[in-house]
């Protein structure tokens, strides 16, 4: 399939992947501060800043508000057009890239992404967003179901549709990283565990409902919430779709749908990256993570997949492009090779030097636009 | 859809009378669902000049033009008749030029065309198609003569909307189309796909075919996702094309891959950066050469833009004589060309009653409507006119006849609309029954082109008389 249209599709399933995993860390955050007590003004900015953090936008974010407060940090994270990684930016760039093909998406998937779209812009969104959060959230959540229902049940299962997979598992498997992150102060670093407080259970069942892990980890671990199993769940269980190993298999076998090379082998830097990793994450253990300590892994890991993406972009998308004038000169170079090439093969008499130098110039003015008289 | 006494014309009494019966109010649900399935499915038009630039629903009215099957005989008839001698003129313009040097058209009148390509004169194109598409637009007169008011040879539009306002109908109609009879449309994208493989340059199996747009900023973008989706092929931009020993290619995952026929949306001169404009970012740079070298055919091909020529329009009534000794079955609207003396200082005294339009101009731009205009307008193409003469026309203002058009209060009125019927030119002709009919929404306004407003009706051709 064409570079660029493949560079959309897997650019529109990220984006889409981007805004929901957004919506989540917001929803479950928002509902959370409820459950405190008291919060001034300083601890309001602890609990929302590991946000901003965890996707490194604390630049953007106080270049445009002075202070963090609930209100400003989901304004920045929902609504902010200038926020490239807000729900609203993502939707927006998602519905772009599916614009921009079309032509290679199923009707419904337009309808459906094309309809949040519009919804999301609208006055409606917003009352909705002011009046009720939760019915908001669950709006978005609904779409993207959708969306992840529609691009199963209805695309054709051929190139686009493992280049779709590739973006959507790859940002996943990052998001997923950031939300751990952001509580990383929660995790223990090598040595005794710290006694968790109640504040630290309750940000930790959120950072799991952030995942829609909770009744996963319910039925794994039971009632109680330690951050190492935590931790556990949603780096390596290979059966719950939103941990990072689930994430990473699924890529690493979209990646070799696309190139057609059998497992265990590898055909290009991308899939010998995501193998890697995906070894890693197979034969990993949560003890190594936490000796390495939360915030240094989750930083190792979202390299590796940079990698992957970068890898898989020089793969497939990346052709070397020439500069117009460069461009230019290489054809005029090919077109008189090709002409004297042909003069000297056209005719069966030998050219003399003098003929076959005319000749090479007369196609050489034909080709470069010149009048010609008309009788 | 009423005849001058009033009564209604035998070939609607059908859908009058069921559209009659249905209340107000299920019209009324049936019209927005309409506009909120286009809305939905993004079938919009981007307006030049909209200082939005946003995307607008191409406004659909939901009254069908009807066309009984004698009246489509006649029309399909000429149309075949005109789109033959159209090719003729041209290969004839671009090799022994006799009609030329026989007099029949003033040369001048052919090589100062601003789209004559003379690089291109005695170049041998595939099957000796020159206009693969055409888009000639009809107006009926008061007394129901049909008028042909210009062909559009280069990049014709507006097909897609013919196939999605059929769809719409079906949805909002179901019962109406086997009661009434109607003939279909779907078939339009086979046939384009047929006709390009078949123009595919010689020697290929399986012709690699592509649609060359110039990207989704344009504003007919939707038109070319649609057709490219419903044939099947893959749709381009200029940066996914690469020429390499004078072969085309695409850019794909798995490496170049040959392309054969290129059913480009782009004028001649963004082509090929390399030969026509410099500054075109939207163009291949080498294409034009791969075209010479018989590897790639292009559908239009280079050079149907004369045919295009407002001033040319003028010689195709003489066209159809010299080349197919027949008398023109669709007449010319009557015109005045500004470069021939009588006619200019006949232009030059009834400006104010004339319709004047600028040679090259599409989308309804570059026109002066005389009666509605103002005086400072008049003076303005006055002047236009008189420095650059070779460039104008003028016709007198036909009354375009009008059709019933639902009003945002619920009742109906007429507006003026036109036809544009898509033909197809392969193997053989082949004409896809209706067209386009394109209304002006706003009332009493004469311009219908979408680009500046205009809306656009289903169009049935029955299968019967009635």
């Amino acid at each position: 399939m064409l570079s660029r249209v493949a560079n959309c599709l897997y650019w529109m399933s990220r984006f889409i992947e981007r805004a929901d995993n957004t919506a989540r860390v917001v929803d479950v955050n928002l509902q959370l501060i409820l459950d405190f007590r008291t919060l001034d003004e300083k601890s309001l900015a602890e609990y929302w800043m590991p946000i901003i953090e965890s996707t490194g936008d604390e630049e953007k974010f106080f270049s445009r508000n002075a202070k963090a407060t609930g209100l400003s940090v989901t304004e920045f994270l929902v609504f902010d057009c200038e926020n490239p990684n807000s729900i609203i930016s993502s939707v927006s760039q998602a519905r772009e890239n599916a614009r921009m093909v079309r032509d290679q998406i199923t009707v419904e998937l337009w309808e459906e992404l094309n309809r949040l779209y519009l919804w999301i812009r609208s006055t409606d969104a917003r009352h909705m967003w002011r009046h009720s959060p939760a019915d908001f959230f669950g709006h978005i959540r609904n779409s993207s179901l959708l969306l992840v229902g529609t691009i199963y049940a209805t695309v054709v299962h051929n190139e686009g549709w493992y280049f779709m997979q590739a973006g959507k598992f790859l940002e996943r498997a990052d998001k997923i990283t950031r939300i751990l992150d952001v509580r990383h102060t929660i995790f223990p670093g090598s040595g005794t565990p710290r006694a968790l407080t109640q504040r630290d259970t309750l940000e930790l069942s959120a950072v799991l409902r952030s995942c829609s892990a909770w009744d996963a980890y319910k039925a794994a671990y039971g009632a109680e919430v330690r951050p190492e199993w935590v931790a556990e769940i949603l780096l390596f269980n290979d059966e719950f779709p939103r941990s990072v190993r689930f994430c990473v298999e699924k890529l690493d076998d979209a990646l070799r749908r696309i190139s057609g090379v059998g497992p265990r082998r590898f055909s290009n830097d991308s899939e010998k990256l995501s193998g890697r990793l995906l070894a890693e994450l197979a034969y990993g253990s949560t003890e190594e993570v936490i000796a390495i300590g939360i915030h240094d892994y989750v930083d190792q890991q979202q390299v590796k997949l940079n990698n992957i993406g970068a890898a898989l972009f020089n793969a497939y998308i990346f052709q070397p492009f020439m500069a117009l004038e460069d461009e230019i000169v290489v054809q005029q170079e090919m077109q008189q090779q090709q002409q004297s090439r042909e003069s000297f093969t056209d005719s069966p008499i030998r050219h003399t030097q003098a003929g076959a130098t005319k000749a090479r110039q007369t196609a050489c003015k034909l080709q470069m636009g010149n009048e010609h008289d008309q009788t | 859809m009423a005849g001058a006494d009033g009564k209604i014309r035998p070939h609607y009494a059908k859908f009058e009378r069921l559209l009659r019966e249905m209340p107000p109010e299920e019209f009324e649900q049936k019209r927005l669902a309409a506009d909120v399935a286009f809305l939905r499915q993004g079938i919009t038009f981007n307006v030049y000049g909209d200082a939005q630039g946003t995307e607008r629903i191409f406004p659909f009215d939901l009254v069908p033009r009807i066309i009984p099957a004698k009246e489509w005989e006649h029309i399909e008839a000429g149309l075949i008749q005109r789109i033959t001698a159209l090719n003729l003129f041209l290969h004839d313009i671009y090799h022994e030029q006799k009609i030329l040097k026989d007099g029949t058209i003033p040369p001048f009148y052919v090589i100062s065309g601003k789209h004559f390509r003379r690089e291109f004169v005695n170049f041998e194109v595939p099957k000796d198609i020159y206009i693969h598409i055409c888009g000639t637009d009809l107006i009926r007169g008061a007394d129901g003569t049909y008028y042909v008011l210009e062909d559009n040879g280069r990049c014709p539009s507006g097909v897609s909307y013919v196939l999605e306002n059929r769809g719409a109908m079906k949805r909002t109609f179901p019962g109406m189309f086997e009661q009434i009879g109607v003939r279909p449309v779907d078939h339009y994208p086979q046939e384009l796909l047929k006709m390009l493989q078949y123009i595919a340059p010689k020697g290929v199996a399986e012709p690699t075919v592509v649609l060359l747009t110039p990207g989704s900023y344009n504003s007919a973008y939707f038109e070319h996702t649609y057709l490219a989706r419903q044939m099947g092929i893959e749709i381009v931009e200029g940066r996914d094309l690469v020429v390499r020993d004078g072969r085309v290619s695409m850019r794909t995952t798995k490496g170049l891959k040959p392309v054969h026929v290129i059913y480009r949306r782009l004028d001649d001169d963004f082509l090929d950066p390399t030969v026509f404009r410099r500054d075109s970012a939207l163009g291949v740079p080498g294409l034009i050469h791969a075209y010479r070298s018989g590897n790639v055919s292009l559908a239009n091909s280079i050079g149907t833009g004369i045919a295009d020529d407002k001033v040319i329009y003028y010689f195709v009534p003489r066209m159809i004589k010299y080349y197919l000794d027949q008398e023109p079955i669709l007449p010319n609207v009557p015109t005045y060309l500004a470069s021939e003396e009588e006619d200019f200082q006949y232009i030059m005294d009834h400006l104010g009653e004339l319709v004047v339009k600028a040679a090259n101009e599409s989308g309804g731009y570059g026109m002066l409507m005389g009666p509605k205009a103002s005086k400072e307008e008049i003076e303005k193409f006055r002047e236009l006119i008189k420095a650059d003469p070779r460039n104008y026309i003028a016709q007198p203002m036909i009354s375009l006849s009008t059709h019933p058009t639902r009003q945002d209060d619920g009742t109906f009125e007429g507006r003026h609309i036109d036809l544009r019927p898509y033909i197809l030119s392969g193997e053989k002709t082949v004409i896809v029954p209706g067209g386009l009919t394109r209304v002006a929404l706003r009332k009493g306004s004469l311009v219908v082109n979408s680009s500046q407003g205009g809306g656009s009706k289903d169009t049935w051709v029955l299968y019967g008389d009635e």
